[in-house]
């Protein structure tokens, strides 16, 4: 068997359906062979950055691997930011690379670079392959290594000579069922440890993030399970949106930076935090020194190198969401099932305080009827689709954040966003490998203007394969955080944020076969959306919205929880409550 | 109002000592991983020393000298294990706790006086002398860092003309050794 052969027999037994790539010189060989297979289907993308954006898309909606296939040198370093992004946000990608071969490494071949070595620490980990004979368990060893433990990208580098050379293959070891390397790493002690905190709390939160996604379904189920058996109030990061439905009561909304104002005052003034699979970020703590001063803090995780990296916590359990969360729930199931209930007045206050707090209402914003506001264009969106299961991207900046906000998700696996890295262009092609992976669903990029054009060219894609995809942009004309934080921070020097010259973006669809939508004013913005949601092709929707919106609530850089923006002052003075569209 | 996108920590922590001792595969690239894992974080690298010790397992040992807040170095041994050919990591405090040992090769060149004080000056450590001339001496010292440092501070007067030192190679005390 040729090593390009073996390439594709591990793809195979590895239950590989789709792979995203751009060929060149140094992979030719593992092309030549795709022929053969039929069973794998490889999806041609017009740069390396958007085959690494989609195979994240394809890893985060369907809970595979996504799997990138490019060649030595540029097409080695343009996969670069999409691994990096991979690393950060914990997704599992393998990226085959193509190099020159073996006798011509460090030479300065063409097209040659040290692809493990710029790989390095932006991968879990990577291998140079110098023997066809073990390139089958390095392949296998590169999915077992993405897959396990803390989610995240891996590259194989594999030199010409080695795809031609003929080897053995050798069949994985026994099948891993999930995370084999670290399912429970903490004892049952740790279990009554957090029960007891449970019970002594009387201002509780969870703080969930990514980790509960990525530890899959059951995750999410136990999650659900033991916040209704606690009674609890529960905030999630970006990363963790939808694995607890984003229209429960219990629920305050995404926390952070740009969270609400109910889930960060919670944070800083509860008495016990659950985070469940979330890292304690910059952009979730706000001032570190001030963060959540007077509580006990649980950690769940599967990477003990998040536990007291950033904050440091009381009790830290090393293991699996779904697994600890299986064990939490059982206890409390056997030793107090009714908790919830009888709990309740313990927490009462808390709930009052709570309720306070979100009577501020720190989502709302003044709507208007001559211009679109970006809030409400991410409202209409969500209430027109929410009826069926969609599937949302988004670019990096204040459409994310106001999609984030505005956005409700009640299942995992449907919000897919470059949370840690903040890749500006990573939700075009991520929803080509969502749409991928879920052929039948709606899928939706809610845009930035200056994000989307990043990667555009991967409209071409979604042409060529059919790929139904929305890109629904909210063009203000403006990288509108950049310009937000000029104004806030920057005595309103727009230094080079404003993009002049933009695109006529409909009749860029149109150029890349896809069709485009304008809307204008708020009173056409339901017609429109419907009209995108009717067409079963690609669809740019260019929703011109006002240029100078900012996004709220905020806390602004080196301040703790406390102490939000909540719109700016001018705004707070002259809008009443009552002016603030309700959510 | 700080005009960064971050907060600032205000608390200022204790610097510590300590020595990482790493369990590695021996294949190419280990090093670059563990050496680039330092400074893409930030952690500092005072000294380091690698060589394969078992041959038959294929296991390097690197043992690198560092200093940070006991968070620091705790996360240093963390982010460490998740390396894939990283099979064990220890973390020594860098004190009378843990046998500690550094070697050097040290140059005089000078006249037969000057030879002869510097050989004296040496007597203090263990030492051998391993090349010698009319004119020069090569030592080998194995002794702690700060007695090295002494060492050559008072060797420069006295034609130190070159030195190449190992880096701090680390043991347990005791029957112990480290699982």
């Amino acid at each position: 068997m040729t090593g390009a052969e073996i390439v594709f027999k591990v793809l195979e037994d590895q239950n590989v359906r789709h792979i995203f790539g751009y060929p060149g010189g140094a992979v030719l060989p593992i092309y030549d062979e795709l022929k053969n297979h039929k069973k794998i289907q490889h999806i041609l993308v017009r740069h390396e950055q958007g085959a690494g954006h989609a195979a994240e898309g394809y890893a985060r909606s369907s809970g595979k691997p996504g799997v990138l296939l490019v060649t030595s040198g540029p097409g080695a370093t343009n996969a670069v930011t999409a691994l990096t992004d991979a690393y950060m946000d914990s997704i599992p990608l393998v990226c085959i690379t193509g190099q020159v071969p073996t006798h011509l490494i460090g030479t300065d071949a063409f097209q040659e670079c040290d692809t493990t070595g710029i790989t390095r620490p932006c991968t879990k980990h990577n291998w140079l392959v110098k023997d066809v004979n073990k390139l089958s368990s390095i392949m296998h060893k590169a999915f077992e290594v993405a897959t396990t433990g803390r989610p995240g990208p891996v590259l194989v580098d594999i030199p010409k000579d080695i795809q031609f050379a003929k080897g053995k293959y050798i069949k994985p070891k026994e099948k891993n069922n999930g995370n084999v390397n670290i399912k429970f790493n903490s004892n049952d002690n740790d279990i009554n440890s957090v029960l007891e905190l449970i019970k002594k709390s009387s201002k509780p939160i969870f703080y969930t993030g990514g980790g509960v996604i990525n530890s899959g379904p059951k995750a999410t189920e136990f999650l659900r399970e033991l916040v209704s058996l606690t009674g609890f109030p529960i905030t999630s990061t970006l990363q963790g949106l939808g694995a607890y439905p984003g229209n429960d009561p219990q629920f305050l909304g995404m926390l952070g930076m740009h969270g609400t104002y109910e889930a960060n005052n919670a944070m800083h003034d509860c008495d016990l935090m659950i985070n469940i699979g979330a890292r304690f970020d910059d952009r979730i703590t706000g001032k570190i020194d001030e963060f959540s001063p007077k509580s006990k803090k649980i950690h769940i995780d599967i990477d003990p190198s998040s536990i007291n990296k950033n904050v440091k916590v009381d009790l830290a359990v090393v293991g699996d969401v779904k697994i600890v969360l299986e064990k939490v729930v059982s206890a409390i199931k056997k030793k107090d099932p009714n908790f919830a209930n009888s709990n309740k007045q313990n927490i009462a206050a808390w709930w009052d305080l709570i309720e306070t707090w979100r009577k501020k209402n720190s989502l709302g914003y003044k709507n208007s009827n001559e211009v679109i506001k970006p809030q409400f264009a991410v409202q209409r969106l969500y209430e027109l689709t929410k009826a069926q299961d969609t599937f949302i991207t988004t670019e990096v900046g204040q459409h994310q954040m106001w999609a984030a906000q505005h956005y409700k998700f009640n299942k995992p696996n449907r919000w897919m966003t470059s949370g840690g890295l903040g890749t500006m262009g990573y939700g075009l092609p991520a929803a080509i490998g969502v749409q991928v992976a879920n052929p039948d669903k709606l899928v939706i990029d809610i845009a930035g203007e200056a994000s989307v054009l990043m990667t555009m060219q991967e409209m071409s894609t979604a042409t060529q394969y059919n790929l139904p995809i929305k890109i629904f942009i909210l063009n203000n004309q403006w990288m509108g955080m950049v310009r937000q934080w000029q104004e806030l921070l920057h005595e309103q020097n727009y230094s080079e944020s404003y993009t002049a010259a933009l695109p006529d973006f409909v009749k860029l669809a149109e150029a890349y076969g896809c069709v485009g939508i304008r809307a204008n004013k708020p009173a056409e913005l339901d017609s429109k959306i419907a009209e995108m949601l009717a067409v079963n092709k690609p669809v740019i929707f260019d929703c011109v919205v006002d240029k100078v919106e900012n996004c709220y609530p905020m806390i602004p850089s080196g301040k703790p929880h406390n102490q939000m923006l909540l719109g700016s002052q001018d705004e707070e003075e002259k809008i009443s409550d009552e002016g603030k569209v309700l959510v | 109002m700080v005009k960064s996108a971050y907060s600032f920590a205000t608390k200022k922590e204790k610097i510590e000592n300590h020595i990482i001792v790493v369990w590695v595969d021996n294949e190419s690239g280990v090093l670059a991983r563990v050496v680039g894992l330092f400074s893409g974080r930030g952690y500092n690298i005072d000294s380091l020393a690698v060589a394969e010790v078992d041959k038959k397992k294929n296991i390097s040992r690197i043992t690198i000298s560092t200093s940070g807040t006991p968070q620091v170095l705790e996360q240093i041994k963390l982010q460490l294990g998740k390396l894939i050919p990283v099979h064990k990591v220890a973390n020594f405090p860098a004190n009378k706790k843990t046998l500690l040992r550094e070697m050097a090769l040290i140059k005089i060149v000078s006249a037969k006086t000057q030879l002869v004080k510097a050989k004296k000056l040496c007597k203090k450590y263990k030492y051998t002398v391993i090349d010698s001339t009319k004119k020069s001496y090569v030592f080998e010292v194995s002794a702690l860092k700060k007695d090295i440092d002494q060492l050559l501070k008072k060797l420069q007067p006295l034609g130190l003309a070159s030195v190449s030192r190992t880096g701090v190679v680390a043991m347990t005390k005791g029957s112990e050794t480290f699982k």
